[in-house]
């Protein structure tokens, strides 16, 4: 677990260092990014896929 | 902008705090725990009932009190709680105002309201419909109208969090990334997000069709969204309370997170894939393929499950670390002896990781198989389950922070210290005993949600071994420990609350000990060294049970289908 890529590295936060910023780092850093992210995992996985097989039950006549 | 807040310097911590933002985290955690003590006795009257001998209420009033237990503290109690950590961990630890207080007021009032309606609605006794509320049975509207309403305030309550996160780094208020406990306490937001989303997509359609608006809900697609939202709401608890978990260990140690990237990825594993696991809720509806029952409940959730694994090796990691680096270097376990055991933020802590890990974590696992699912599918394994994860987890850990939360946030001293240091024990012994006992009784087969097990008025008889009868009493006798435990907390805060004595300005108060380097909470950066023997040993333990466990249930499994 090294240490050079996390604090004394991105307190520079003047947008000229922005690239060097790993690209995981920037990821955690954006709230926004992973709010999408939580919501549209769960919402193909468990909502969509789900929804679609219940949809496919046969119905009974 | 910010010149026009209020703020105090917190002499402790050195953080600065906005006052709107304290006033708010204080409503909040008062309803919080008004609402743990009536859901905590309702809790104690259904314990009663399930005890055999004692055999308390009638039928109609232990489902009703069932009900009510479930809503008070699964719901009320732990996101009113939550919206206080997460008012804590961006406006204070960011060093932030708070974005939009009269926002978090708004959401606060519709919290307050939508709890009392269904509450009221409830003892009313037309809508004993248990928490799921599953249909096609029907509580009264204002049933859901309260829950919508709560949610609705909650939603408000993420809204100003995110707003908080976003005001914070406009004004510079922190440097580089978040600490990790807000990065926590984000994970939380996210996922509370998603619930809240699915809450109101199922639960608006059926607070139309109870005001006989709708016609018809169907029962597969209510259950499925409707476990998006139930399902979710826990991993809400586990982040906010694994956040929680890096706080105390941060403020009474002083330890900063083994290594930030490593804590930070288990969070993004929550926010991936944890919610996923609403499917184990669905394992054995026919309706679905295997294919999305496996793929949610196992492959996916154990990358989940996984992230709490890091989580549950780099807490006490990071306080091994930090006691080490203060001399309690002898042997594998000096750093864990000599931790304060009698500071109940700390006692608390520790015990709710253990439990939550040894208890709820391998259960939740086991249950989540699809095939082992089937011995103890909806018995009183599953309450035995989640009292482990969500009260002696998520409870006790917020139990824990309070003894911290008091002195800092409300400015007064805690009173009935000697209570304080017996509180976690009593409430977390007692929650651990009524998670086994009914897990055992499940394991046995008795039903979850039910008034008689002895089935007295049932036509066909059936008996039950007399070992779950024991297990019942055993639990009963918990229940009653743990019901004490909570007494002694609720007692503890209110007097501490009302009648504690406020502490000055700039005055440190004296209990429990928060040491300077505490800051550590609020800033960004890994621990120095990386050496934990005590804790990898802890580990294996913990993996050594965690299988023998496993492969014990898939052998009862194959006793439970003879074969050959
Ligand atoms: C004094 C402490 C507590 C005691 C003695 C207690 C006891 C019980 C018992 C005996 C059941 C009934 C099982 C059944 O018949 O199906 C139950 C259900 C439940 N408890 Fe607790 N509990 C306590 C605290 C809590 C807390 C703090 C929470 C949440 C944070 C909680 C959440 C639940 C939920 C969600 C249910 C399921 C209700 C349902 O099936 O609809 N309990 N509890
Ligand atoms: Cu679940």
């Amino acid at each position: 677990m090294n240490e050079k890529d996390s604090p004394d590295q991105n307190e520079s936060s003047d947008s000229g260092h922005q690239d060097q910023i790993p690209l995981m780092q920037q990821l955690l850093d954006n709230p926004f990014l992973l709010l999408v992210l939580g919501i549209a995992v769960p919402a193909v996985f468990y909502i969509i896929w789900g929804i679609i097989e219940i949809t496919q039950i046969p119905i009974a006549d | 902008m910010s010149s026009l807040i209020d703020f105090r310097t917190c002499p402790t911590t050195g953080l600065k705090v906005d006052r709107a933002a304290e006033k708010l985290i204080k409503a909040n955690a008062v309803a919080a725990v008004v609402f743990l003590a009536i859901g905590g006795l309702f809790g104690l009257l259904v314990a009663l009932t399930r005890w055999p001998a004692v055999h308390f209420l009638p039928a109609d009033m232990f489902y009703l009190a069932l009900t009510a237990h479930g809503l008070d503290v699964l719901l009320v109690w732990i996101i009113f709680f939550e919206m206080a950590v997460l008012y804590f961990a961006s406006a204070i630890l960011l060093n932030s105002r708070l974005a939009g207080p009269k926002w978090a007021w708004t959401g606060f009032g519709l919290m307050l309201s939508g709890a009392l309606i269904t509450n009221v609605a409830v003892l009313q006794g037309q809508s004993s419909v248990m928490f799921t509320s599953y249909v096609p049975m029907m509580a009264e509207p204002p049933f859901y109208l309260g829950i919508i309403l709560f949610a609705v305030g909650a939603l408000i309550g993420c809204g100003v969090f995110f707003g908080t996160l976003v005001v914070a780094k406009r004004e510079k208020t922190y440097e580089g990334s978040v600490p990790l406990v807000t990065f926590g306490a984000l994970t939380a937001a996210i996922i509370a997000v998603f619930t809240i989303a699915s809450g109101a997509i199922i639960l608006i359609p059926t607070l139309l069709w109870s005001l006989g608006l709708v016609s018809h809900i169907d029962p597969i697609i209510y259950k499925t969204i409707w476990w998006a939202m139930g399902h979710s709401s826990q991993q809400i608890n586990v982040s906010a309370h694994v956040a929680v978990w890096y706080a105390i260990a941060a403020m009474v140690f002083g330890a900063k997170p083994l290594s930030e990237k490593v804590s930070r990825t288990a969070f993004l594993m929550y926010i991936l894939f944890l919610q996923l696991a609403s499917a184990h809720h669905m394992l054995v509806e026919p309706g679905f393929s295997s294919e999305w029952k496996i793929f949610n409940t196992s492959y996916a959730m154990y990358l989940a499950v996984l992230g709490s694994m890091v989580h549950g090796m780099t807490v006490p990691g990071s306080i091994e670390a930090a006691q080490r680096a203060r001399g309690l270097t002898k042997g594998m376990f000096e750093w864990l002896r000599k931790a304060p055991w009698g500071n109940p933020a700390f006692a608390g802590m520790f015990m709710s990781l253990v439990f939550f890990g040894f208890i709820g974590g391998i259960s939740g696992v086991v249950m989540g198989t699809e095939q082992i699912n089937l011995i103890m599918h909806n018995t009183l394994y599953v309450p035995g389950h989640f009292h482990g994860t969500v009260v002696a987890g998520t409870t006790l850990a917020f139990m824990a922070i309070t003894y911290i939360l008091v002195p800092l946030i409300f400015r007064r001293e805690l009173v009935l210290r000697k209570l304080a240091t017996w509180q976690p024990y009593v409430f977390g012994i007692g929650v651990a005993g009524i998670s086994v006992f009914m897990m055992g009784a499940g394991t046995l087969g008795v039903a979850r949600r039910h008034w008689d097990m002895t089935f007295a008025d049932a036509i066909l008889p059936f008996d039950y071994p007399s070992a779950a009868f024991l297990m019942m009493g055993l639990n009963g006798i918990f229940a009653v420990m743990a019901a004490l435990g909570g007494l002694m907390y609720v007692v503890i805060v209110v007097g501490s609350v009302f009648f504690g004595r406020k502490l000055a300005e700039d005055e440190k108060p004296s209990y429990p000990e928060v040491p300077p380097d505490s800051a550590a909470v609020g800033h960004y950066g890994s621990s120095e060294s990386l050496k934990i023997p005590g804790t990898a040993f802890l580990v294996g333990i913990f993996f050594v049970a965690f299988v023998l466990y496993y492969f014990v249930n898939w052998k009862y499994l194959s006793e439970i289908w003879p074969l050959s």
